[in-house]
């Protein structure tokens, strides 16, 4: 039993390792916890597309330890976003800030979708009022008539 | 409105078209990170030299207040671009007379005076930034990175990557002469 669990610890040992490095971590839990998520919202200028949480370049881990030291001076969340943000641009944050330059890019989407449920709504509607059928005409009647008494016709036999 | 829905497929292809068009433009590199420190002033540094080198060290006061704008060099031994780039670098200095000072980035002082022993030494000034730090004041994605700064302490342009290739040659020469960093206003 202590061998199992044993196994399942060291199984368990790839996925809880990370790029963070036991000699970065602060020792009171509180602030490594920030200091985590703000690591998780500022991204690699190496290895671009992923947070300098995860990345293993020099320069994400300098900035974790950059992220740690203002923490430790006592900036808040903020400030320590706005210091990074104030050497490396908007570029560093992988969420993008809302701004006028931004509209685009977080309304479209759901400018999108509207559009999208307006004309396929209006397609739908449409297609709905020409569904309400007319009669057919006696010629049309006749046509049919004579065709299910065919096919009954060739039931039968 | 029959007609309106007709055109949309038409202006959608239009937009995406256009998006196309804009995204396989050769000269667009989707990995440039546009550099917040252009037309901003040179940020705050002040760097030991290397230890073991006659160089004396490098702080934000040596780039304020010369005649001409100056160029800063971020460059490591380890590097290997650095070296393509040391080349191209000495005949900037030697022959236009460009004004060249460095940063050692995340460099062994041993390893810096070797490198520098074996190339030769353009630099005036080399700071020695151990830690990484100055290179993030100065938000550098990686070496080498080059930056012009003018006489009253703004930067003036930057270029990532070594300065290696005619293309790339090319554009820092534009540059420097639109900066005005050579003295006779040629460079070819």
């Amino acid at each position: 039993m202590r061998q199992l669990i044993f196994a399942l610890c060291i199984g368990a040992l790839p996925f809880a390792a990370n790029a963070v490095e036991p000699d970065e971590m602060l020792t009171d839990p509180l602030l490594e916890q920030r200091a985590r998520e703000i690591s998780k919202d500022l991204r690699c200028v190496v290895c671009q597309n992923q947070d300098i949480d995860s990345s293993n370049a020099g320069v994400a881990r300098d900035l974790r330890l950059l992220v740690r030291e203002r923490l430790v001076a006592g900036d808040t969340d903020t400030q320590v976003i706005e210091y990074i943000r104030a050497r490396y641009g908007d570029y560093v944050l992988l969420k993008p800030p809302l701004e006028p330059a931004t509209y685009a890019l977080w309304f479209a989407p759901i400018a999108f979708v509207l559009i999208g449920v307006f004309v396929g709504g209006g397609v739908l509607m449409s297609r709905r009022k020409q569904e309400a059928f007319e009669d057919l005409g006696a010629e049309d009647e006749n046509t049919v008539s004579e065709i299910l008494r065919q096919n009954e016709a060739g039931d039968a036999s | 409105m029959k007609r309106l829905i007709a055109g949309l497929p038409f202006i959608a292809a239009v937009i995406f078209g256009g998006f196309f068009l804009w995204g396989l433009n050769p000269d667009r590199d989707p990995n440039e990170i546009p550099s917040v420190l252009i037309s901003q002033p040179a940020p705050a540094f002040d760097l030991d030299p290397v230890p073991g080198l006659e160089t004396p060290g490098l702080a934000r006061s040596d780039l304020v207040g010369n005649e001409r704008p100056v160029v800063v060099n971020v460059f490591a031994s380890w590097c290997v671009p650095c070296r393509a780039e040391h080349a191209v670098l000495t005949r900037f200095v030697e022959r236009d007379g460009m004004r060249l000072f460095g940063i050692n980035y995340k460099d062994k002082p041993e390893d810096a005076v070797k490198w520098l022993n074996d190339l030769g030494n353009p630099y005036e000034r080399i700071g020695s930034d151990l830690s990484g730090r100055t290179g993030i004041e100065w938000g550098l994605s990686g070496v080498p990175e080059t930056f012009i700064v003018d006489g009253d302490g703004t930067v003036l342009f930057r270029y990532v990557g070594p300065v290696v290739g005619p293309d790339a040659v090319e554009r820092f020469t534009t540059a420097l002469t639109q900066a005005g960093a050579l003295p006779n206003g040629a460079g070819s």
